[in-house]
Formats: C-alpha cells, sequence, structure tokens
C-alpha cells in the first residue's frame, strides 16, 4: 500500500487523481436510483439517450404539425371530462336545469345533458368550449401542415408514406368532427344529420337500407346518437391515435426534413437537440396552445346550443351552417343543379346530390393520397429527398395545390353563399351562378397566374445572384441616361447559396419509336405521355445559375446577359455592367416577355 | 445516397444537355470546361453568433428574472382559477367591453387557466431561446433501406420458415387455410350489417296522412285526417286560412296534448320527419296549375314542408312572391306553380297534399300524398 500520508479518494488509482465529477446531490441520487431500477429491467437508457440526443430542425411552418398534435390532445383530454357528464342517449326527458328560457321543454336526454354542462356544471362550459375551439383548431392546423408538406416537397421520397397516413388522418378529423357536433342533438346539428340521412339515401340500390342500418330505423330514431357517442369516442379516436402513433414515429425515424441553406445538405440534420433546447420549445408551445385555445374559450363563444333548441324535424333555423371543414361538401351541393337528377325505369339516381355527399370526399382524400405517385412517376425520381423545396422551385407543383385550393375554397365559400347574400346585400341566385362558373374557371387561372409567379421569382433569384443586388442608388451617366447602381461580387455570397442550391430540372426526351430493327417499341404510347406530362411539369423550368454562367456575367462587364439559361430564344435581357467606373450600372430594357422552350 | 440511384430520365437532374454532364451534390464536383465547376458549392454552416446572455452576466440575470416572471405569473394563474372556482357562481354574469354580457364563472376560469398555461409556455421558450445553447448541432443521415444482405436474409427467413412448415408441399393445407382465413370474418361482417337496423319495406313512400302511423311493417288504411297547428294541435277552419298566411301544420293524432304533453303517435319525431306540411292561401287566379287548384280549397294548399333535396325542412316563406326557400342549400319552390322548383340544387316539386273541408268546416286531407316525400331514393318510383 501507499504510503502516502494524505487523503486519496477510493477510485483515483494514482495520486493527484482528481474524482471525474463532483458527486450527484441527493436528489440526482434518488432520481438516478430510480431510472437505474427501471433500466435494470427494460434497458431503456439506450433508446431513451438516442432519443434525448436526436436532433430536430427548426422552421416556424413546423410548427403547424405541433399545433395539430397538440389540439388533439387537448380534445383527448377535454373529451374525457366532458363524458363524466354528458348522456349518450336520444330518450325524451322534460328539461328542469337552471337555463330558464328552455325549462319544460321536452328534449333528448343528451341535449338535457348539455345545457347541464353549459349551466350547471361548474366550469362545464369552459370545458365544452375548449373541446370545440381544440377541434376547429386541430383541423385548420393539420389542414395548413398538409400545405406546408405539400408545397415544400416534403412528402417525396421516402415520406410517401406518411402522406399518405396524414390524408387518411385529415379525412378521419373531419368526420370525427362532424360526429361530435352532432351528438348534442340540437335543432342545428339534427338539421345537419337529416341532411346526412338525405345523402346516404342517395346512394344507388342500397341507399334507404343504409339510412335505416345507419340510424337504426327511420329518421332520425333513437339509436343514432349512441352510435355516433361510440364512434366519436372510441372508434374513430383508437384508428385517429393509432395512425398518429405511425405519423410521428415514422418522423422520428425518417428524422425531420430540413430547408435548404449554407451548411444544410440532403445528408444531414441541422437543429437543436431534444435535449434541452427541443423539449423546452416543444414542450413549451404545447402550453401555449392551450393557453391560447383556453383564452378563445374563455372570450369567444362557440356552438351555443342553448340558442338552437333541441332537435325537431319540422322546425329549421335560417342560415344553418356546418363547421367549417364540412363547409365545402355542404358547398358542393348548393351548386350542383337539380337537373341532374335522372329517373329510369322507375328507379331514381340523384346526380344532383351523390357527387357533392357521397363522392367528393373520399374523391378529394383519394387524390390528395395519391399525388406522390403521381408526381414520382412523371418525374421518375427514385432519389431519397430530405432537404424542402421552395415552392417557386416547383412551379408546376406549386400552380397545381394553388388550384386545388382554389376549387376547395370555391367549395367552401359557397356554403356559406346565404349569409353572404344576407351581408353583402346580393341576390343569392347570382352568387350561386358565379361560384358554379368559378368552380371550373377559377382554378385553371389561379394554376396560370402561380406558376408565372414561380417562374418571375425564379427569374428575380438568378438576376440577383447574375446582376447583385440592387442598392437604389440612382446614376447619371455623362450623355444623360439613369442606372441603378447593383451591388456585384464575382463570388457567391453564403446568403446566395439558398438562390443556387435546387437542382436543374429539364423534361425527359421521347427515347426513339422503333429499335435498331424497326419493330415499334411497345412502351411506345406510355412514354410518349409520360413525356407530355414531363414537358408539362418542366418545359418551361428556369434553373439555378451556374458558376459557368456567373463567371459569364462577371466577365463580360457591360455587355448583354441572358438571365435565362443560354437555351432559351428570346430572353428577357438586361444590360449590366461590371464593376468599372463610369458605368457602374445595370439597365433593365423593357425587352419581350421570357420565351418559351 | 442511395444504392440504387442511377441517372434517371426525367429526373431532377439535368440530361446530359448545353449544361454539360448532369452532377449532383452527392457526388462531388466534375470540373468542366473552364475548369469551373457545374454547381456551387455548399458554403457550410455560417459562424455561431453569440447571444448577449452568452456574452454578458447581466443579460442572462436580465433572462433568468423574465423567465421566473413568467413562471411566477403562472402560478398565479393556477391559484386564481381556484379561488375564482369557490368564489363565483354560475349565475353571475359580468359585462367585458369588446364581449358583452357574459357568464362571470366562464370567463374568469378560462382567463385564468389560460395565463397558467401561457406563463409556463412563454416561460420555457424564452428559457430555451435566451439560455439554453443556441449552437445548432449536425446528425448525419442514413439511406432509409436496409442493406442488401439484410433483406436477402429477410427473403430467406421466410422463405425457410415456409419450406420448414411444409406449406408448399402440402398443398391442401395451403388451400383451406386460405379459405379459412378468407371467410373467419364473415359471421362478425354479418351481424353487424345485418341488424344495425330493419328493413324500410315501403315506409320511405307513406306518411301519417295514410291514416296513422306509418313506420316500417305498418300499413295504415286511408282516412280524412284534420290538418292540425303544430305545436298547438288545433284544427283549421278553411275562413282562418287569410291570404299571406302559413301554418305549420300535423295530420290530427300525430301531436301530443300541447299542455298535458299525453297522447299523440308513439314515434313522434320518425312521424313528424315526413309527415310535416305547409298550408298556405293564394289569390286563386295566380294559380297556375289546374290540378293544384283541384286539390285545394278555395285557394288554401298544402305542400309538404320536406324538401325533395335532402330533407331539411322548407322554412323560408316569401309572401309576395309565393316562393318557399329551403335554407339549407337553397332550392327554391314557386307555390303559385304547384311548387316546382325555380333555383337550386333539388330537382322534384314539393308533394302537394289534397285538401277539402269536412261537415264542420275543418280541413282535412282528401287523400295521401301521391307520392313519397322528401329526399330522393333509389326504388322511390317503384
Amino acid at each position: 500500500m501507499s504510503t502516502d500520508t494524505t487523503a486519496r479518494p477510493a477510485d483515483a488509482l494514482r495520486e493527484g487523481d482528481t474524482p471525474a465529477q463532483a458527486p450527484p446531490s441527493g436528489a440526482a441520487r434518488r432520481i438516478g436510483g430510480l431510472a437505474g431500477w427501471v433500466d435494470d429491467r427494460t434497458g431503456a437508457a439506450k433508446p431513451v439517450g438516442y432519443l434525448m440526443k436526436k436532433v430536430f430542425p427548426d422552421h416556424w411552418s413546423f410548427m403547424l404539425g405541433e399545433i395539430a398534435m397538440y389540439s388533439m390532445i387537448i380534445c383527448l383530454l377535454t373529451g374525457a371530462f366532458l363524458t363524466f357528464w354528458f348522456i349518450p342517449s336520444a330518450g325524451q326527458t322534460v328539461y328542469d336545469g337552471s337555463f330558464v328560457p328552455l325549462r319544460g321543454v321536452s328534449m333528448s336526454e343528451a341535449y338535457a345533458s348539455t345545457l347541464n354542462i353549459s349551466f350547471d356544471i361548474k366550469g362545464g362550459l369552459i370545458i365544452r368550449q375548449i373541446h370545440h375551439w381544440a377541434a376547429l383548431m386541430f383541423i385548420v392546423a393539420l389542414v395548413v401542415h398538409m400545405f406546408r408538406v405539400f408545397f415544400t416537397g416534403a412528402f417525396r421520397k421516402p415520406r410517401e408514406i406518411n402522406w399518405v397516413i396524414g390524408s387518411v388522418l385529415a379525412l378521419l378529423a373531419i368526420i370525427e368532427g362532424f360526429a361530435g357536433y352532432s351528438l348534442p342533438d340540437d335543432l342545428l346539428s339534427g338539421t345537419g344529420l337529416r341532411a346526412m340521412a338525405g345523402f346516404v339515401q342517395t346512394a344507388p340500390v342500397i341507399g334507404s337500407y343504409l339510412v335505416f342500418a345507419i340510424f337504426g330505423g327511420p329518421f332520425p330514431g333513437e339509436m343514432i346518437i349512441p352510435r355516433l357517442y361510440s364512434a366519436h369516442i372510441l372508434l374513430i379516436p383508437a384508428i385517429l391515435i393509432g395512425l398518429f402513433t405511425a405519423h410521428i414515429g415514422l418522423v422520428f425515424v425518417q428524422k425531420h426534413t430540413q430547408f435548404p441553406g449554407p451548411g444544410r445538405t440532403n445528408e444531414n440534420v441541422v437543429g437543436y437537440p431534444v435535449m434541452p433546447v427541443y423539449a423546452a420549445k416543444a414542450g413549451g408551445f404545447f402550453f401555449i396552445v392551450f393557453g391560447i385555445i383556453a383564452m378563445m374559450a374563455a372570450t369567444v363563444q362557440i356552438n351555443p346550443v342553448w340558442a338552437y333548441g333541441p332537435y325537431d324535424p319540422s322546425p329549421v333555423t335560417a342560415g344553418s351552417q356546418p363547421d367549417w371543414y364540412m363547409g365545402f361538401a355542404d358547398g358542393a351541393l348548393r351548386l350542383l343543379p337539380g337537373w341532374l337528377e335522372v329517373t329510369a325505369f322507375g328507379f331514381t339516381l340523384s346526380l344532383n346530390i351523390m357527387p357533392g355527399a357521397l363522392i367528393l370526399l373520399p374523391a378529394v382524400y383519394l387524390l390528395l393520397g395519391a399525388y406522390p405517385f403521381v408526381e414520382r412517376w412523371v418525374t421518375g425520381d427514385t432519389r431519397e429527398h430530405h432537404l424542402l423545396q421552395r415552392p417557386r422551385n416547383a412551379p408546376v407543383r406549386t400552380g397545381i395545390g394553388m388550384a386545388a385550393i382554389t376549387a376547395y375554397s370555391v367549395l367552401l365559400f359557397a356554403s356559406g353563399n346565404d349569409i353572404m347574400a344576407i351581408k353583402l346585400g346580393m341576390s343569392i341566385n347570382d352568387l350561386t351562378q358565379f361560384f358554379r362558373i368559378g368552380f371550373f374557371v377559377l382554378p385553371p387561372i389561379m394554376f396560370w397566374v402561380t406558376k408565372r409567379i414561380c417562374l418571375s421569382l425564379q427569374r428575380r433569384d438568378r438576376d440577383t445572384v447574375l446582376h447583385g443586388r440592387e442598392t437604389g442608388t440612382i446614376v447619371r451617366t455623362p450623355d444623360g441616361r439613369f442606372f441603378e447602381r447593383h451591388e456585384t461580387s464575382t463570388e457567391l455570397t453564403p446568403e446566395q447559396w439558398i438562390l443556387v442550391q435546387h437542382e436543374p430540372v429539364a423534361p425527359i426526351e421521347i427515347e426513339p419509336n422503333v429499335d435498331e430493327n424497326g419493330v415499334e417499341r411497345k412502351a411506345h404510347r406510355k412514354d410518349r405521355r409520360r413525356a407530355r406530362w414531363s414537358r408539362f411539369y418542366f418545359a418551361d423550368a428556369v434553373n439555378p445559375v451556374t458558376p459557368a454562367e456567373l463567371a459569364a456575367a462577371q466577365h463580360h462587364g457591360a455587355e448583354h446577359e441572358a438571365i435565362e439559361p443560354s437555351a432559351s430564344g428570346g430572353a428577357r435581357s438586361i444590360e449590366s455592367s461590371s464593376t468599372g467606373e463610369a458605368a457602374a450600372a445595370a439597365e433593365v430594357e423593357s425587352g419581350e416577355p421570357a420565351g418559351r422552350h | 445516397m442511395n444504392e440504387q440511384d442511377t441517372t434517371h430520365p426525367g429526373s431532377e437532374v439535368a440530361p446530359p444537355s448545353e449544361h454539360g454532364t448532369a452532377v449532383r451534390l452527392d457526388q462531388g464536383h466534375v470540373v468542366g470546361d473552364g475548369g469551373l465547376p457545374e454547381r456551387f458549392t455548399n458554403p457550410g454552416l455560417p459562424a455561431h453568433v453569440a447571444r448577449m446572455a452568452d456574452l454578458d452576466e447581466s443579460a442572462a440575470r436580465r433572462a433568468e428574472k423574465q423567465v421566473a416572471t413568467l413562471f411566477g405569473i403562472s402560478i398565479l394563474g393556477t391559484l386564481a382559477f381556484i379561488v375564482c372556482y369557490f368564489a363565483i357562481s354560475l349565475e353571475t354574469t359580468i359585462f367585458v367591453p369588446g364581449i358583452g354580457e357574459t357568464s362571470a364563472s366562464n370567463f374568469a376560469l378560462g382567463v385564468t387557466m389560460a395565463l397558467g398555461l401561457l406563463g409556463i409556455g412563454f416561460g420555457a421558450v424564452h428559457w430555451a431561446k435566451t439560455l439554453m445553447p443556441d449552437e445548432e448541432v449536425v446528425e448525419e443521415r442514413h439511406p432509409m433501406r436496409a442493406s442488401d444482405e439484410s433483406r436477402q436474409q429477410v427473403v430467406e427467413t421466410l422463405k425457410e420458415g415456409g419450406a420448414s412448415s411444409q406449406i408448399t408441399r402440402r398443398p391442401m393445407i395451403k388451400y383451406t387455410l386460405g379459405g379459412a382465413l378468407g371467410l373467419f370474418a364473415l359471421p362478425l361482417v354479418l351481424q353487424v350489417a345485418g341488424s344495425l337496423g330493419p328493413m324500410p319495406q315501403k315506409s320511405n313512400s307513406k306518411t301519417f296522412w295514410n291514416g296513422g302511423p306509418s313506420g316500417p311493417g305498418q300499413d295504415p288504411t286511408f282516412k280524412p285526417l284534420r290538418l292540425m297547428r303544430d305545436p298547438e294541435n288545433t284544427p283549421i277552419k278553411a275562413e282562418d286560412v287569410t291570404i299571406g298566411s302559413v301554418f305549420h301544420v300535423m295530420p290530427e293524432g300525430l301531436l301530443p296534448d300541447p299542455v298535458t304533453g299525453t297522447g299523440g303517435t308513439p314515434n313522434l319525431l320518425e312521424e313528424k320527419a315526413k309527415a310535416a306540411v305547409l298550408l298556405m292561401r293564394l289569390d286563386e287566379n295566380i294559380i297556375k296549375s289546374q290540378k293544384q287548384r283541384d286539390w285545394g280549397y278555395d285557394g288554401i294548399v298544402a305542400y309538404s314542408k320536406i324538401c325533395t333535396h335532402v330533407g331539411c325542412p322548407v322554412g323560408l316563406y316569401e309572401q309576395q312572391t309565393h316562393h318557399l326557400l329551403c335554407p339549407c342549400h337553397q332550392s327554391t319552390f314557386d307555390v303559385t306553380q304547384d311548387a316546382k322548383v325555380i333555383f337550386g340544387p333539388a330537382k322534384r316539386a314539393l308533394p302537394q297534399l289534397q285538401i277539402t273541408v269536412d261537415g264542420e268546416g275543418y280541413l282535412v286531407s282528401a287523400a295521401p300524398f301521391h307520392e313519397a316525400v322528401g329526399p330522393s331514393f333509389w326504388e322511390r318510383g317503384r
């Protein structure tokens, strides 16, 4: 043993060794002890440690999905509370609660218990209003999150599965919402159920049987409320949570996409680790979302069921409107003209109702879910994409998205045609006709406008790289011409990386129709179709500036420089000058419109 | 990137063209003509810029106080919620500017709860933004696909498993198993699909005006029924119906007594959903249809109130033009033209109820509806 007289810690091998770490505090030891106990039995330390170090990229638009997730959790929480007081029964009772105007009125137990939650349970109304606002917020956030994913191309390989899961979640969410707002059995929601029965009844052959199956007999019956309840609190939430878990699990496995930027590549994720930054930000954001929804529930009334009265199939309130997410289907029903209903051999086919009521909803989500596969077929691109695209760099996709949003919006606005007619003092017939025409005319216009804007923005990006930033300084030449001085540099600055980072694109070429022996190729027609679509997507693509183009632009000084890549014919030209002295300026000529390939 | 990566026609890589050979970021940079790369190089992560709180301890202390204040607001909000829960009665209302008269309890509980939540939320985010490390971390990605060996292994395991279970060699097992698995769910499907509801039979085409309850399996025989005011449940004399007035009508025997709530038909809402009728009086001269005049009485006409589109009650009557408008989808019916559709998504006119007066001068039905009321369905013409 050592003869050293000074004390040495037990774990120090040599003299002068210092303990590797300060001894943990009592509290930390206790936590460590508990964690150790769990780890001894589960081996959780490894995955938990991995998760805590996981990196998430930061961008405001990535919070949209978070808002949706948190709103859904708030719905689950408040929904569980509501089940303690809500009675899912259509059995009739006579109301004797504290809402005086309805005392003595015969109504369903569902409606009476909703009134009790609103007027006789302390804090019941705030929970009910939080539940409804969170549901609305959930679907808004989900839709905008979907827009973000669509317009940035985040659905591309390897995330197609998650896009499909997301589409199913979006569809389930609105069905869940419909089932939920139908539960109170007030006049408004009952009218919604009446319309739903009418929709289902138009299904060919089995329509009237289907209605009797759903309602357990003739409309309205007493079965629909308990059945909707089972769907709303059990069946659909179970599927929602299952799919949501898969959705978020895939985000973890595939790692989050990121926007392009200096240092951000397709092979890395740049951001903050879960512990502590992301946990604090995301965890804090949950409380912010919850707090904002609570504030809305405190200050903005939502769905005042007591004002509508109990459901009765013979009266109706003017201005009957579904919650916003069902609006587009309702709008479609308002626009479809009656003459579409046909009768033959005594059978009726209601083509004035079916397309809006039974076909539209699944069709919208089917098209949505199919889009990544369509685009992949057109581009033939089988690579993984983890870098997001700026919407301008995919002009045709952005145009398609905007056209779809326009069509959806026309239907959504059409579902408010009666409100608009009253508020704006317009004829409801004119409004309906306008929406009917608008549904077909506005989306193509929106497509074209969006695409042109995207192409212009891309040209502007090229211009910024090639000819520098506009300084706002106006220079007058000796012969009297005015120029604006552009700040130029021969090297690409890091800030300009975003303008050139995207990949150049071009339409696919058709391969020869006949092989070397003169035999026609079998896939010929399919190839031609694909080439046509590829031209539709990429024919007038504006590709990023290449180093050679930048060098040429800097080199040639005052000569005419094309913003377009050299291939373009009558490209808009910009007269520019290099860093020269007298003519350090660029003059933008009103050239011909950009040539198309 | 991926092993399966090859240059595909039409992939987001320019084909060999005036731009030279296609190059991707992940393939490094090929030196092209003039010694210039085909694409620009990623400049790499910018240098980290330190925040005030990183450099200046007093700024960090300020941030600490701000975070603590926010958490403190949360504590106060939560305590205030508890106080409000017990202190404010449900009947109390208060005037809040911008909202108006509102429930004091709801307002106070919501606002205090929101403060309790927002304090935590903003505090945590502020903490993360000012004091937690803001240097970005880089994590590498790897291709999603498993290695070829792993894939091969799965195939092998499946093959071996199949072979060792002998399923490939014993077709009888294979086919019967397929059949059994294909069929086993049928009892469950049949149970739920078969038992959800009864068959509608003819009940969609009948109403209480046929003489009584008209649910599935019920076959009422016609008898004239008085037109009763809804909800008063009193009969209507012809002279009570003045021009421009409109009555909500139910058949005699359907509604319970409005005072005692007793009597009436057992399936009240189901019968109401089909039997609701609107009664109006028009100047006989403006009625354009002879059938409409014949089926009415002295300009008094009765039409089904259930919209032929999807079944909402046609609730709005325009007295001047005699138009009926459905508030759900704006189908518009012209009562002077036998309630035919003049605008909107409905196809068929509202069915007319043939009426007359009985010995005491009360309006009664002369026949049931001649067609199914309400929305269309496949077999309605049968």
